[in-house]
């Protein structure tokens, strides 16, 4: 965004916080620079913008109100959850104003007759299944932050995690939104009965990263908890025999809830941080969980064994109770934040392959490592290929972000190179936004802005993230002349 | 130079490949003037650039097994037929995921994988549907339960533009967040958003043993009660669907459940104990299982219901149908049912009927009916008023001149 001159764009800030506090308690404006400064990242701390103001609204109303305040001044807004994301999707625009919905928090309704619940966007992941396990029901979505995440922040990023190999991801578990749209219009994409006549706008609304409106209703899918859950932790020498029984155990027709991966150096993180207690001198482990019927499990669970055995696995735990089993995930749960023991800084990588390049792409990992001297520890959600490469560095060290950030860069290449994705679970967000155009064409990414421009025409929600080059919206393609307003305004800029 | 559009199409795509329309090329009675036939993306690219260049209104089309649902198109220049457009271009058998052409039959692309163990999971029942088509119609069966519908499945597309521009969006990893997920905006888009040329989708394992367990009963809030029962249950049903084959007549509940082999059917036979009211075990699905209550000349409609009102919508068939022979069949478990009623019903009691439906259920959708139906009633019904909005500005932004699939869609889109 390019100000047409500093005064005008203060006096319009000026003019939007004065509108702000008319429609929202005195509390709940935030124009102190040291308390914007607490919002001024997400869980991606390499990239920070201090907001311009700093709104919580404790309503869908409230949030109506700030977002038509914004429409009407031009004003750029991004909304925020947890602060918990990984790509810098909720970083805040340095000329715009910050939404936050840490206020909203109440589950508004559980119908458990439909097997749903309605929660506000603020609400953590968690609450929702600690809502309503003791009735024998869960909601489905787990990423490893689920203790803090927010639901919005879910229906923002498309969350996965470790169980969406069986159970799909956040979109596959939303019946509903209410959204305020960027012109300032409340509308409900989905509702409470299935398959509607019309555009799935939900399907595209889901994993939009805050660019199509702000969420302020969520009605959540909810299902019943698995009859039974059993739970192995099987240590190989390396990862090629590892990726083999996984291999074979989804060849068997197995769909294990999750599969998940860690290399030795992720290992050795884990160990230092909580003490897991993985099997001694395993070049790699696997964590397998299968759930379902108990009579499936039971037969399932041997084969899986079985196939672990065959491969080459030289220890194999399986977990006799839910301490066991919380034992044997939390050292996987913990595996980001375990890195911080052995390695000053890491960058955490989240790239896709199909799961049958998996022991190609981990050789190319390595090679690379050996080829820069950065170290690169491996964690992953191997049953759907989701890598989480945890690229190594310190630095205090001249170059050493520098090399890192190549490293990194260059196992997205891998990723594309194999026909997978530049991100599984989190998000293009500002982090990845050039790597966009190496995955897609350019006529891939307008296609995708025209969805952007029919939601967002003044392109003023959550400016800058996801696309590389803005889509100037407002009139039929190919047939504007002369300087776009948006332009001219001072509100956009053409790349 | 090429002079007319026949000409320009011709010298696009081959003379073979261009002809006149007939009438057995109408849409909803709509009579196109040409018919182009493509073989993939690159010739419906091509068809596209030229339908742009000259203004045609176009209409795709995969074997023609769903043409005639939706609303009639206000006009049709070019029907774009993609039923040459077939073939598999890749099944990764160890990723689980299978690409292929929009114009390959689906009941092909789930033989093909079913050689490595695999199956794709849109159960629909017409035996000529196209990828494309069940894509563009979003039209699945009663495995959606558990496997989801063509949405869920759907993990990469290729679309050719109405300007004729080639496009993805998704790709060939089920995860992956990487941009707006378009799939799901082009599922049950009628055409209307692009030309589908290419999919690619994620498959399942073929479970070893299926067992069907029903129970029939003559009371709409018993049968409730039994598919709730399956539903809340923790046998993780693949399916649960009903059939009603007159509107006050007995209520058969079924359910499927499949998995290992013994464990599937000592797993059936404790879920029939369960439900009592004489469930039996099946190791065969009812003959009307997957079907559509309607045949291709009959009228069919969806109607919907939160999961736990299906007796309330089996009520408001009965009280709503009069002399019609209504049969009502279909997803229980997820309140989305299909109500048949012969070609031949009195037009205006079956606009009675849709419009009962609609006031007391979810919606009611009129899927497929003949002329004389569609010119009562307009087969979408109503969309709230903020949504058609966002609806109708997608269009623009997609089609900003209104010539694909012009009028086939709800709001008149």
């Amino acid at each position: 965004m390019q100000a047409t001159s500093i005064e005008t764009e203060r006096s319009t800030l000026d003019q939007v916080v004065r509108r702000f506090r008319d429609v929202l308690p005195p509390d709940s404006v935030i124009t102190d620079p040291q308390q914007r400064r607490t919002y001024e990242c997400d869980g991606l701390a390499s990239h920070r913008v201090v907001p311009a103001v700093v709104v919580l609204p404790d309503t869908a109303e409230q949030v109506r109100d700030i977002v038509r305040i914004c429409a009407e001044h031009d004003v750029p807004f991004v909304a925020r959850g947890a602060g918990t994301g990984l790509s810098g999707g909720a970083l805040p625009h340095s000329d715009g104003v910050l939404v936050v919905t840490a206020k909203m928090r109440r589950i508004l309704e559980i119908d458990l007759d439909n097997e749903r619940a309605v929660v506000e966007p603020g609400v953590i992941n968690l609450d929702v299944t600690r809502a309503v396990s003791g009735q024998g029901y869960y909601f489905a979505p787990d990423p490893s932050s689920q203790q803090v995440c927010s639901v919005g922040g879910n229906v923002a990023e498309n969350s996965g995690g470790a169980h969406c190999l069986k159970y799909g991801f956040t979109t596959n578990h939303i019946l509903a939104l209410e959204v305020v749209t960027p012109d300032g219009e409340v509308v409900e994409l989905g509702g409470p009965v299935r398959e509607a006549p019309g555009y799935d706008l939900l399907g595209a609304f889901i994993g939009s990263e805050g660019t199509l409106g702000v969420v302020t209703k969520i009605t959540v899918r909810l299902m019943r908890t698995p009859e039974a859950v059993k739970t192995l932790l099987a240590g190989f020498p390396s990862t090629d025999e590892a990726g083999a029984a996984v291999s074979a155990i989804i060849a068997d027709g197995v769909t294990p809830a999750a599969i998940e991966m860690m290399d030795a150096l992720a290992i050795e993180a884990a160990e230092q941080a909580v003490q897991c207690g993985y099997p001694e001198g395993a070049g790699a482990v696997l964590v397998v969980e299968l759930d379902g019927p108990a009579a499936e499990v039971e037969h399932t669970f041997a084969e899986v064994q079985r196939h672990c055995e065959a491969h080459g696995a030289f220890e194999i735990r399986v977990a006799a109770d839910d301490h066991e089993r919380a034992m044997i995930w939390k050292g996987r749960k913990s595996a980001f934040a375990a890195v911080g023991r052995i390695s000053p800084d890491y960058i955490v990588q989240d790239g896709v392959i199909p799961r049958t390049a998996l022991p190609e792409v981990l050789g190319r990992i390595a090679r690379l490592s050996a080829e820069t001297g950065v170290r690169v520890a491996n964690v992953f959600h191997a049953g759907d290929g989701n890598l989480h490469p945890l690229v190594l560095f310190d630095d205090s060290e001249p170059g050493a972000g520098e090399r890192a950030e190549e490293v990194s860069g260059a196992i997205l290449d891998l990723c594309i190179e194999h026909g997978g994705s530049i991100t599984g679970e989190h998000g293009v967000g500002a982090d990845k936004v050039k790597y966009m155009g190496r995955m897609f064409t350019a006529d891939d990414l307008d296609t995708m802005q025209r969805v952007r421009c029919a939601f967002d025409p003044a392109g003023i929600c959550n400016p800058g993230k996801l696309f590389p080059t803005p889509r100037l919206c407002g009139e039929a393609p190919g047939r504007r002349r002369g300087v776009h307003p948006l332009t001219e305004a001072g509100l956009a800029e053409q790349f | 130079m090429p002079t007319t559009t026949k000409d320009a199409l011709a010298a696009a795509l081959g003379a073979d490949n261009v002809r006149n329309a007939t009438d057995a090329d109408a849409v909803c009675g709509v009579r196109p003037q040409w018919v182009a036939t493509v073989d993939g993306t690159e010739s419906a690219s091509a068809a596209m650039k030229i339908a742009a260049e000259h203004g045609l209104r176009v209409v795709p089309r995969g074997s023609g097994s769903k043409l005639d649902w939706g609303a009639a198109p206000t006009q049709v220049d070019l029907l774009l037929d993609l039923s040459a457009a077939t073939g598999i271009v890749e099944h990764a058998a160890g990723d689980l995921v299978v690409h292929a052409l929009a114009g390959t039959p689906v009941a092909e692309v789930d033989e093909t994988v079913r050689a490595a163990g695999q199956q794709l999971a849109i159960d629909q029942p017409l035996p000529t549907a196209t990828v494309g088509g069940v894509i563009a119609t979003g039209t699945s069966g009663p495995c959606r339960h558990l496997f989801g519908g063509v949405r869920d499945l759907l993990i990469g597309i290729t679309v050719v533009r109405a300007d004729g521009t080639v496009t993805t969006a998704g790709g060939k990893v089920v995860k992956n967040v990487a941009g707006y997920d378009l799939g799901k905006v082009y599922t049950g888009s009628f055409g209307t958003l692009g030309v589908i040329t290419e999919a690619v989708f994620r498959l399942h394992p073929v479970a070893a043993e299926h067992r069907w367990i029903s129970a029939t009963t003559t009371d709409p809030s018993t049968a409730g009660e039994l598919a709730d029962a399956v539903r809340h249950s923790q046998a993780v049903p693949s399916a649960i669907e009903l059939n009603r084959a007159e509107p006050d007549g007995p209520i058969t509940v079924c359910a499927q459940l499949e998995g290992r082999p013994s464990a599937t059917h000592d797993r059936a036979a404790e879920l029939a104990a369960t439900l009592g009211h004489g469930a039996d075990v099946l190791e065969a699905a009812p003959e009307w299982w997957g079907r559509h209550p309607f045949g291709p000349d009959g009228i069919g409609l969806r109607v919907a219901v939160e999961p736990a009102k299906v007796p309330h919508l089996l009520t408001a068939v009965r009280d709503a149908a009069g002399d019609l022979p209504a049969t009502v069949r279909g997803a229980a478990g997820l309140g989305v049912l299909h109500v048949g009623l012969p070609g031949d019903a009195d037009p205006s009691a079956v606009a009675d009927l849709v419009t009962a439906l609609r006031d007391r259920c979810g919606y009611a959708v009129v899927e497929r009916a003949p002329l004389p139906v569609l010119a009562e009633i307009d087969p979408w019904g109503p969309v709230a008023p903020g949504l058609l909005t966002l609806m109708r500005r997608t269009k623009d932004q997609f089609d900003p001149e209104h010539r694909l699939a012009p009028g086939r869609f709800v709001g008149g889109i």
